[in-house]
Formats: C-alpha cells, sequence, structure tokens
C-alpha cells in the first residue's frame, strides 16, 4: 500500500507544520517546518521581483495581488501588531518573479503552470515560469497564512515544488436547463481558481433554453431564452466572463451543441430544424438540425464565424452528442438524400453532417473538443481532436472507451465518472477522488495522450438556488485528482484537509456544503 | 453528454423520461399564462371566471367588524404586514392609483375571528385551524374561528393573486373553505450534527407557514454537540458545544419561540435521552455509563447510566426548566437507537441488572429508565413524544405517550401496532429529506398515504400526522435551505390536503409555480425539473 504509507508521511508532516493540512488540491513537493513567521496586515505586500519579466502594469498579477491580499487579511481593521510575547520574525512582503509575461494573453492548453514558493530566514519568494503559474502559487501561499486564536497571521517555513499533473482541468456549468445569473458563475470561476481548476467549459444552450445573445442571428435568443431580457447573456456577460476568467487563469471553452441538443435553436432560425414526419404529413415537431439542407451549412458558418471570434479560446465544444435518429427517419426529404448519397445508416448522416461543420471550424483555425459519440460513430475528424469521454458503461467501460479513443491517436478527457448533478446520500465525493484516469492497457503515448478531466454539473435540477453547495466542496476532489500526484490518494488526509478547505471557502465567503458532522469557526449565514 | 443514458438502465426508463420533459415543457407553458397555483390545495375551492384587480396603494387587510381580534392582536396585525408584503413586494413602492373599471376592484380582505381568538396563546394539536375565504368584490372576508385558521387563510389569500401580463394584480372571486387533514404537520430539523444559525431557523419557519406546516420538531442536540444553552446546568453548552458562539442563548430561544407562534407554528424540542447523549457527558459530570474493557474502566462512555439517582435528580432539574422554556404541551424526549454493549460491559449495571431481575435483557433497563422519565415529565404536566424504539421495546408506557415511527421497514404495520395499542402516532418514516437522491423525489413522499395500513377507523383516527425530517450529517447553513424546499412540500400537502389529492400532473404544474412563489418570497427554493422562474 504505497499511497497508505505516503499518506500517512503526508499526515505526519501536516501535523508537524500543523497547517499545510490546509492544502488542496495538494502540491507535488511540500517541505514544512515548525518556524513560523509573523504577517503584519497592514504592511504586507505583494511585489513584483526586480528581475522579473512581470513590472507594475501587469493587470493579471496586479489584479491577483489585490484578490489575495483581501482573501487573505479582509478589509481590516487589523490588530495592532502584538509588541509583548513571543518574538516572532516577521516578514512583510512576497516577492513574485517570472520568466515570461503574457500580461494581456489568454491562458492556453499549453499554458506552463508550475512554481515555487519558498519562505524561509532569507526570502518569502514565488517563482514560476509564467503568470499562470504565479496565480496557482498565490493561490498556494493564500493558504498556507493561518491566524493564531489572538488574531495574529502566521505562515512557517515553507518549500513548495508545484506543478499539475494535467493541463486540462475543467467544470462544465449548464445554462441551458436553467439559466444562471452573470453572478452565479463569476462566483464559480472564483472559487475554480481556489481549486487551481483552468477551464470553464460552458454548455451555453441546449433543449430548452438558448440564453445566448448572437450578434449575428439576435432572434436565437429573442425567440429561444427563456425570457429575452432577463435571461440572457449579452455580448458584454460574456466578454466580462472571459475576462474575469482570464484573470483568474482560467480557458473558458464554448460549446454548442448540435447537430441533437437543438430544439430552441429551432424558433430563432426558421427551417434549421430537421421537420418531423407523421406518416406522409409534417408532425409539426422538430428533431435534430437538418443536415441536408446548404442553408443549414450557411447558418452554421456564419454562427460559428462569430463564435470563433468572441471566445477567444483555441478550442470550441462541438457536442455531437445523443442525436436521435427518429426526427430523421420520420422525413422523406432524408430519406431521399439518403439514398441519393448511398448511406444506410443514420450514423452516416450524422457523419457527413460532423464532417462539414468540422470543416467549416478548421477554417476559421480553431480546435475542437467534441462527445464520445463523435469517436463511436466512426466519423472522420482531425487527429487533433480531443474526444470528451461521459458515458459510464455504454457501448464500453468509461475506462476502456479511453483506452479506445488514445489507441486511435486521439487526445481524450474524461467526465464519466465526475458527474457531480448526480448527487446520492453520504460522502459520494470519495468515489470521485478514488477515480484514477489513467487506469486502463495502454502505451505511455496513450496515456499521455489523456490530457485531463471535467467535473460536469448538468442543469436538469440546479439552479443559482443550489449549484454552490452542490458544486463545492465535491467539485474539489476532481480538482485535487486531476492536480494532484497519482500517489495523493490517501483518503483519510484527503478528508481532514478537504474539510479545512470547505471551511476555508466558507470563510472566503464560498456556500460549500458539509462533508461530515463538525463545524466551521465562520459558519455560512443567509442573507 | 447528459444525464439521461447515465443512470442504470430502467431505472431512468427513455418513456418515464419523455414525459418529464413534456411535463417540463407544459409547466413553462403554464407559468406563462398567470392563473393562481395553490399549495398545499385547499379542502373545497370554487372560483369564478370574474376578475378582481387590486391597486397596492388602495388594498388594505383589516379586521372584521364583528371579529374577536382587533389592531390590539399583533399577532395578526404583524400577519397583516407581512402578507401585505408577500403579495405586493417592492410594487407597493408604485403609490398611482391605477383607474380601474368601476365594480371589479378588490379594496379589502376583512378578518373576522368568530370565537376566542387566542390571539396571544400559543398554538398547540387542538388549535382549530379551519377558515373560509370569500373572494368578492369590492371586499373579500376571511372567516376563522381561531387567529390560526386566519393565519392559514391569509397564506391562502396570498397565493390567489396573480399579476396579469401587464402587471396588474389580479384575483379571482371565489369561495374557499378549508381545514387540514392531520393536526400534527412538522419539519425536524438537527442543530447537533451542525449548527444551524437563529436567522436559518428563523427563515425556515417562514417557508414552513408558507406551506401550512405548523410544527417545528427542534432535534437540539446529540452526541455530536450541545448547543442548547442551560439555565440551571451551562456546563452542559460551555463543554459541549462546538465552540461557544455555536451555541443557542435563551434569547435566541424565546426568539425562534415567538417567531413560529406569530406564524402559528409550535416548537418541539428534543432531548434525546439515554442513547445520543456524548455531548452532555463534557458538561454533567457522571451523567453518561463509563464503559469497561474486561476489568478496567475504558477510556469511553456510553448511554445516561440509568441505575443512578443522581440521574434522575439531574433529568428532573434539567427537565423543568425545558418544560418552562418550551412553551408546547409536548416535549419529544428521543429513544432512540440505545446501544447496549456499554452497559453490557460495566459491572456496576451487571448487578443492578441481576438485582432487578432483568437478566441479560437491556431493553429491560432501557425501559426502566424511559418509565422514570416520562413519570417525570408527567409530573411536570407535559405529554411526551418518543421514537419508536421506545414502543417497540416496552410492555408497558403511560397511555397518550406519542410514537413517531420512523423506521423505513414495514412502517405501515409499524403503524398498525402502535393505534392498535392505543397510541398516537406520527409518521416521518418515509419522509428522510436527508436522503437525497437523483431527480424528482418529491413524487415519492406526494404518494405516500398515511393511512394506507391496516386498521379500525378508531386506530387510522389516532394516526396525528407526520414530519418530514432533515437529519444534519451532511445539512448546515448551506445547504439546508435547497434541500428542504421543495421537497418538504410534497409532505406538506399530504398532510393538509385530502386524501383524494394525489394528481402528480397538477402538483408538478402547482408545486412548480408555488417554489417560484418562494423563491420571490426570499426563500432559495431548488427546481423542481428543468424550467425558470420570473
Amino acid at each position: 500500500m504505497a499511497g497508505g504509507a505516503l499518506g500517512l508521511r503526508l499526515l505526519l508532516l501536516a501535523a508537524l507544520c500543523g497547517v499545510a493540512a490546509a492544502l488542496w488540491p495538494w502540491p507535488r513537493s511540500v517541505q514544512g517546518s515548525p518556524r513560523r513567521y509573523c504577517l503584519g496586515p497592514a504592511a504586507f505586500a505583494f511585489r513584483h521581483h526586480a528581475g522579473s519579466a512581470a513590472q507594475p502594469g501587469c493587470d493579471v498579477l496586479d489584479a491577483a495581488f489585490a484578490r489575495y491580499r483581501r482573501l487573505l487579511f479582509g478589509a481590516g481593521p487589523w490588530p495592532p501588531p502584538s509588541l509583548s510575547g513571543q518574538h516572532h520574525e516577521s516578514k512583510d512582503m512576497l516577492v513574485v518573479t517570472v520568466a515570461t509575461a503574457e500580461c494581456n494573453e489568454f491562458p492556453t492548453l499549453e499554458s506552463l503552470e508550475n512554481y515555487t514558493l519558498t519562505i524561509d530566514d532569507d526570502q518569502c519568494l514565488l517563482t514560476a515560469d509564467t503568470i499562470w503559474g504565479a496565480l496557482r502559487g498565490l493561490e498556494t501561499f493564500s493558504q498556507l497564512v493561518w491566524t493564531s486564536a489572538e488574531g495574529t497571521f502566521f505562515i512557517n517555513k515553507t518549500t513548495i515544488e508545484d506543478f499539475p499533473r494535467f493541463p486540462h482541468r475543467g467544470l462544465l456549468l449548464d445554462t441551458s436547463r436553467h439559466y444562471l445569473p452573470l453572478s452565479s458563475i463569476l462566483d464559480t470561476l472564483d472559487v475554480m481558481a481556489y481549486n487551481k481548476l483552468n477551464v470553464f467549459h460552458w454548455h451555453l444552450v441546449d433543449d430548452p433554453s438558448f440564453p445566448y445573445d448572437s450578434i449575428t442571428f439576435p432572434e436565437l435568443a429573442r425567440k429561444g431564452s427563456y425570457n429575452p431580457v432577463t435571461h440572457i447573456y449579452t455580448a458584454q456577460d460574456v466578454k466580462e466572463i472571459i475576462e474575469y476568467a482570464r484573470l483568474r487563469g482560467i480557458r473558458v471553452l464554448a460549446e454548442f451543441d448540435t447537430p441533437g441538443h437543438t430544439l430552441s435553436w429551432g424558433p430563432g432560425i426558421p427551417g434549421l430544424l430537421t421537420p418531423c414526419y407523421s406518416g406522409s404529413r409534417p408532425s409539426g415537431d422538430f428533431g435534430p438540425v437538418n443536415p441536408i439542407l446548404n442553408s443549414t451549412y450557411e447558418f452554421m458558418s456564419l454562427f460559428f464565424l462569430e463564435i470563433s471570434s468572441v471566445f477567444p479560446d483555441f478550442y470550441l465544444h462541438l457536442g455531437g452528442d445523443e442525436v436521435d435518429f427518429t426526427c430523421w427517419k420520420s422525413n422523406p426529404d432524408i430519406q431521399a438524400f439518403m439514398k441519393k448519397r448511398g448511406f444506410d445508416d443514420f450514423r452516416q448522416l450524422e457523419s457527413f453532417y460532423i464532417q462539414m461543420l468540422l470543416d467549416i471550424i478548421s477554417a476559421y483555425n480553431k480546435g475542437y473538443v467534441v462527445w464520445q459519440e463523435v469517436f463511436d460513430n466512426k466519423v472522420k475528424v482531425r487527429p487533433d481532436t480531443i474526444v470528451q469521454v461521459w458515458r459510464e458503461e455504454k457501448p464500453v467501460t468509461y475506462m476502456q472507451e479511453v483506452e479506445l479513443v488514445t489507441k486511435a491517436g486521439f487526445r481524450a478527457l474524461l467526465s464519466a465518472p465526475w458527474y457531480l448533478n448526480r448527487i446520492t446520500y453520504g460522502p459520494d465525493w470519495k468515489a470521485m477522488y478514488n477515480v484514477e484516469p489513467l487506469d486502463f492497457e495502454g502505451s505511455p503515448e496513450q496515456k499521455a495522450l489523456v490530457i485531463g478531466g471535467e467535473a460536469c454539473m448538468w442543469g436538469e435540477w440546479v439552479d443559482s438556488t443550489n449549484l454552490v453547495p452542490r458544486l463545492w466542496p465535491r467539485g474539489g476532489a476532481v480538482a485535487e485528482r486531476l492536480w494532484s500526484s497519482n500517489l495523493t490518494t490517501d483518503l483519510d488526509f484527503a478528508y481532514k484537509r478537504l474539510s479545512h478547505f470547505r471551511c476555508e471557502l466558507l470563510r472566503r465567503g464560498v456556500q460549500a456544503e458539509p462533508i461530515g458532522v463538525g463545524y466551521c469557526e465562520q459558519e455560512f449565514e443567509e442573507t | 453528454m447528459e444525464p439521461r443514458a447515465l443512470g442504470p438502465p430502467g431505472l431512468l426508463a427513455l418513456g418515464v423520461l419523455g414525459s418529464l420533459l413534456a411535463l417540463g415543457a407544459q409547466a413553462q407553458l403554464a407559468a406563462a399564462g398567470p392563473e393562481p397555483a395553490l399549495w398545499p390545495l385547499p379542502r373545497a375551492v370554487q372560483m369564478s371566471p370574474r376578475l378582481l384587480q387590486l391597486a397596492p396603494a388602495n388594498f388594505s387587510i383589516g379586521h372584521g367588524p364583528n371579529s374577536t381580534a382587533g389592531p390590539s392582536c399583533s399577532l395578526l396585525q404583524e400577519a397583516f404586514r407581512r402578507y401585505n408584503e408577500y403579495i405586493f413586494g417592492s410594487y407597493k413602492m408604485h403609490q398611482d392609483l391605477a383607474k380601474f373599471q368601476v365594480g371589479t376592484q378588490l379594496q379589502q380582505l376583512l378578518v373576522t375571528i368568530i370565537l376566542e381568538s387566542e390571539c396571544n396563546s400559543f398554538p398547540s394539536m387542538s388549535s382549530d385551524e379551519s377558515y373560509t375565504l370569500t373572494v368578492r368584490e369590492p371586499v373579500a372576508s376571511l372567516k376563522a374561528n381561531k387567529v390560526w385558521g386566519a393565519l392559514r387563510g391569509l397564506e391562502t389569500f396570498s397565493q390567489l393573486i396573480y399579476q396579469d401580463s401587464y402587471g396588474t394584480f389580479t384575483i379571482n372571486e371565489a369561495n374557499i373553505i378549508d381545514s387540514p387533514r392531520f393536526p400534527h404537520r412538522g419539519i425536524l430539523i438537527d442543530t447537533s450534527r451542525h449548527y444551524l444559525p437563529v436567522k436559518n431557523i428563523l427563515k425556515t419557519l417562514d417557508a414552513m407557514a408558507f406551506n401550512k406546516f405548523n410544527v417545528l420538531h427542534w432535534h437540539i442536540v446529540d452526541d455530536q454537540s450541545f448547543p442548547y444553552q442551560s439555565i440551571t446546568f451551562p456546563e452542559l453548552s460551555n463543554k459541549g458545544s462546538y465552540t461557544l458562539s455555536h451555541v443557542y442563548t435563551p434569547n435566541d430561544v424565546s426568539k425562534v419561540i415567538e417567531y413560529a407562534r406569530l406564524r402559528g407554528i409550535r416548537v418541539i424540542p428534543e432531548f434525546d435521552t439515554p442513547g445520543h447523549t456524548q455531548s452532555w457527558g463534557k458538561g454533567q459530570k457522571d451523567l453518561l455509563t463509563p464503559c469497561y474493557k474486561g476489568q478496567k474502566q475504558a477510556d469511553s462512555v456510553g448511554p445516561i447510566n440509568p441505575m443512578l439517582n443522581t440521574t434522575y435528580t439531574f433529568l428532573t432539574m434539567f427537565f423543568k426548566e425545558i418544560s418552562k422554556v418550551f412553551p408546547d404541551q409536548l416535549i419529544h424526549l428521543g429513544g432512540d437507537e440505545v446501544e447496549f454493549d456499554c452497559w453490557a460491559s460495566n459491572p456496576n449495571i451487571q448487578n443492578f441488572m441481576k438485582k432487578k431481575g432483568f437478566g441479560q435483557d437491556f431493553t429491560k433497563l432501557e425501559s426502566f429508565y424511559v418509565q422514570k422519565l416520562l413519570d417525570i415529565i408527567a409530573s411536570m404536566n407535559k405529554g411526551s413524544i418518543v421514537w419508536q424504539e421506545v414502543f417497540d421495546n416496552n410492555n408497558e408506557l403511560q397511555p397518550g405517550t406519542i410514537i413517531q415511527v420512523w423506521k423505513l421497514e414495514r412502517y405501515a404495520s409499524e403503524l398498525s401496532q402502535v393505534t392498535a395499542s392505543g397510541f398516537p402516532a406520527i409518521l416521518s418514516a418515509p419522509w428522510y429529506l436527508d436522503l437525497i437522491s437523483y431527480g424528482e423525489d418529491w413524487r415519492k413522499y406526494y404518494l405516500v398515504e398515511p393511512l394506507n395500513f391496516q386498521g379500525s377507523d378508531k386506530q387510522k383516527k389516532l394516526v396525528l400526522g407526520g414530519e418530514a425530517c432533515l437529519w444534519g450529517e451532511y445539512v448546515d447553513a448551506t445547504n439546508l435551505t435547497p434541500r428542504l424546499w421543495p421537497r418538504a412540500s410534497a409532505v406538506g400537502e399530504r398532510l393538509w390536503s385530502d386524501k383524494t389529492v394525489r394528481d402528480l400532473l397538477g402538483a408538478y404544474d402547482r408545486l412548480s409555480r408555488h417554489r417560484c412563489r418562494m423563491l420571490r418570497r426570499g426563500i432559495s427554493a431548488q427546481p423542481l425539473f428543468v424550467g425558470f422562474c420570473d
């Protein structure tokens, strides 16, 4: 039981320095010490190292400095530095140095997030290759600071070297089944940063509603949203979300799922969806996007031209899951098209559509992520396509699916075991925590193709009333699995830290639910 | 990527989900078409198509001329103000007098209490909650025997009013005659596994009133912590609470009781003994049984020590305080899940058992304890509620002791046995809301029929009602409200409305809109399914 032994060591270490128990997700290497320094909230400052590539004016870091000052010390007033009693050496700044400064850029799948944190007699230093790594280090630094019973802030002598295990660590929110107010999304981005998650997978639209306010096709939201005034995301909202995410080192991966899951697109774009037939007559119902019309592809070209420029990330998520063939089957025009093309299987028609769509997206110099059905149905896709594995058991177990996807040379994202919307009684975070994403038969090259995973919060039964307690700290279990070493698996150690971390989330104003009996110094109070 | 195909095959059959989707679509349409959504459904509702309008600045709720209650009845005064706020919300700000057609405006609701009002009393099991409501131009009339019925009627009245598509407050002319099916309709909260701030408890009381619940079963202490600050034994919470700020002071408790009273809600405290008492031991020396390991005393303690006189002296003093602090006629004494291992390990207990002739039957020892406790409570002129084990393990119990049935297995036959023995019963077994599952579990709570057990009419009359229980192992202030509402609302209607009100489709539609109304009133009730609220 190597994991157990390691866990025990970590526990001892956590006990030794007392406060490292607060770290979540657990860093690659932590060296703690009982030696401690006090921090004076009034004087304390984050500073750019003179030799750092980033200097004042680097908004990502400047904003992060302000954020973490507030998270650490609040707005004050602070107790005056105690003159009596034990004398502690104090630290009045954390110096930050980065090798490259992409201050005005967006984080990418390739962004480096490693950092080193050194707190000792000589220095209080955060070193990182990139500003994105510095953001992760600032979070870790903030988790190391603790408060004594008298209210004095302390940090222990510590050295941490850290980097993520997987580059894609995502969280999916679904704003179609229920609309989520802008503030819910922004708050979620904050908590993602606390968990070192770095991709916000925004499942913007689906059958029930189309809240994305398109500039090119305003009718989509006007006719397809729950309420075209209050239940939409304007261009300004989208911009704000993207920038808020960028400042926290988080990518926004927008999903516009087609050809299925598109009922809400229909009212705004007449002719886009397939008319279903009942016998020889249209039934009045609609099915997936109509793949046989040129107008469909003209629309998609224009629509995704807008999407490609609105969302700066290199990747778009194109969906492609759960296409229901019954409507296509019922439609005589579709039947005729199938015959003409020589298709005898509706999966071929689906492939036809998806390939046309992928060609459109490729032309905009975007990469794409698709749900696993696109792979399962043998759609011909570019070799750099990312396949997201979401089905637990069928057609094969999710680990077998990852094996197949990577064997075919595609990169894979895992979310099957991490559907946070599926709730059960008790500490279900443990099952999510115990998942090992690389636990499949495959070559080292195959394993390297697993770029990470996502926790998914589908919205059938979730809106802003229950989103936060359902997300946190359960989503944290996934976050640690994707960030920390594959050896960080001890459940007792995780339970202690996650309980502690959830109290820290409460302290930061996040409505994170309990994972067992007990209390936090600061409980959540409804306003 | 979405959960449709995720469930175990067969569990979430496509057919079922298809119909759910259809429901969702329907609910959206329904939500768009303005009409009142009554929850829980009253006994008799006659709605006329004739519409009346209300102008926020020109509408008031007042006392009827023949009412036994008047402006000195602060319970009603407060309720009038509250319901005015619930009905009009921020629209009250618009002072411009709307011009309505003559003869279509509702200007007043007059509330008439017919018998002695009980304005300054506490509600009880026998409180009369019936009312009749007549909405006619220009003045609506709410009549009730007691203030308790008036509170229920005000809630119904507020649910009748909706805004039409122009934003005008509208009500149909209507006649409603209503009374509850069961007198005991409770919510259990657990403040020991996790502490709940007082604010949260008050908010829960608000939501309870929206759903016509009338009992807050306050499971205030348990193994994990003792947040109740006792005047007589302050060490109990000083040592037994999580921290000194995780306590309910006498002031907090009286605030909760009064807030509840103003909403026609009883507060029944539970002090569960002799098990579930680990937290009591910290502040009260020698109360708990020392456990033994072989010949030696171990470090651990077990249930309350039933063989010491000091135990009963303590309990007498403690419950004397409790019976004063909590005005309700009933106290919940717990009595569930007593573990016998520790008692069995203790040689002194063994000797006591021998002396009493209990043999090795520890249920007899438990009975011995419970009998003594019930006598203490009876001497204070209070009635007792106990969990079902007390009935299961006892041959003789004081008549009138109320048995709460909580074990899911064979709960119908338990109800049958309890009532056959002549004891009143409260049902909560099928309504453990802390046991969450994916999807629309409210349906299963809704479809429970409490009287569906073998027994005579006389037996059925002994079922006083039920409780939705939200145990606190995984619940605190962060998730309490969305976990309770609207799932508990399903139980609320089952306990209030007629037995025949069981149509799931209609319930879904009304409950969806009821949850949106709760949202408007500041209760973060979670969604029933896909859709939205204004």
